[in-house]
């Protein structure tokens, strides 16, 4: 925790105010089936699991939410994919995978039947809909992250582009 | 290709910007002049420094300012001899609970100039100031209390706030 008094100011009503900073440097262990996801993102390949009953979980999951088993099948899948639900973002706050305005998606990609959580970098809410295509933007240096896919695109077709370019 | 990843850095932080409300802020005007204020319960009459916005007992506004001190006495303390992450005073030190002349209510500082083992309930303790040019409203500008070689307190003077 810091925050500098020195940067204080004095409020109308006479109170002093100054900035605080609550900061946790965390560091975890993924364990191994978060480890085998976040290692295929920094090759550019996206993988998930795949439950008894034949359903690919994206991002994995570490038990199967039917039967409670360890899941240890594993598929690729691909690094594009449909909205299912999104909430546009208009003021993005520090860390956000975005800082113009930006779509907040679960996206399932093609060949998962559970969606993962990203950020849309569609511009504008109004060029974001519900089944809409986009893609993975590959983060130029990646570490092994989910960050390491920096957010997903619409996928552009004429229509898209007429529809969104004003 | 290098090794699977085994761990992620996953920091958080939050930035806040912190209101001291309007009754410490007359407590924190004070300490950049160099005076210890506090509040009085005008139901109770007890002294509260540092100031809170309302009397624990009995549950009014606190009322007028009142300055206190600076002199104090140590009421209650401990001699900190274990090492922990973000120290920034040597050890071992002394962490005393201190009844300002005036207050009803103990403030937790740090003793200093004298050997630990020599610390006492009841010792009488003054505070130490920074230079002037450094003071910002905030308790640090008392850098540590040290002995006034004053005779002890009575222990029935402080004995209501164990």
């Amino acid at each position: 925790m810091s925050g500098a008094t020195s940067d204080y100011t004095i409020a109308p009503d006479g109170s002093f105010t100054a900035p605080l900073e609550l900061f946790y440097p965390y560091k975890r262990t993924v364990g191994p089936t978060l480890s085998r996801f976040l290692t295929g993102l920094r090759d550019q390949r996206v993988e998930g699991t795949r439950g008894k009953d034949g359903r690919v979980h994206v991002p994995p999951a570490e038990f199967d939410p039917v039967t409670g088993e360890p899941m240890t099948e594993w598929a690729e899948v691909g690094s594009q994919g449909s909205v299912v639900s999104w909430s546009w973002q208009p003021s993005p706050v520090d860390g956000n995978v975005l800082q113009h305005p930006f779509a907040w998606a679960l996206i399932r990609l093609d060949g998962a039947d559970t969606a993962l959580l990203h950020g849309v970098d569609a511009g504008r809410s109004d060029a974001m809909t519900t089944g809409m295509r986009v893609r993975a933007r590959w983060a130029e240096e990646r570490t092994g992250s989910i960050t390491d896919i920096a957010c997903f695109e619409p996928v552009t077709s004429t229509a898209v582009v007429a529809r969104g370019g004003s | 290709m290098s090794e699977d990843v085994l761990r992620i850095r996953t920091p958080i932080g939050i930035h806040y910007r912190y209101s001291a409300g309007p009754n410490a802020s007359s407590h924190l005007r004070g300490l950049m002049e160099g005076k210890f204020i506090g509040k009085r319960c005008p139901s109770c009459t007890l002294v509260y420094m540092p100031p809170r916005s309302t009397c624990a007992k009995c549950g009014v506004l606190l009322g007028e300012d009142v300055e206190v001190g600076p002199k104090g006495t140590i009421t209650t303390f401990c001699i900190v001899n274990v090492a922990f992450l973000g120290q920034t005073i040597k050890i071992p030190y002394v962490a005393a609970t201190i009844l300002i002349d005036g207050a009803d209510l103990g403030m937790q500082h740090l003793i200093q100039e004298c050997e630990t083992s020599d610390v006492r309930m009841g010792m009488r303790v003054e505070p130490v100031w920074k230079p002037r040019e450094e003071w910002q409203p905030s308790l640090a500008n008392i850098t540590h209390f040290r002995p006034t070689g004053e005779p002890d307190a009575d222990f029935d003077s402080f004995s209501g706030q164990l």
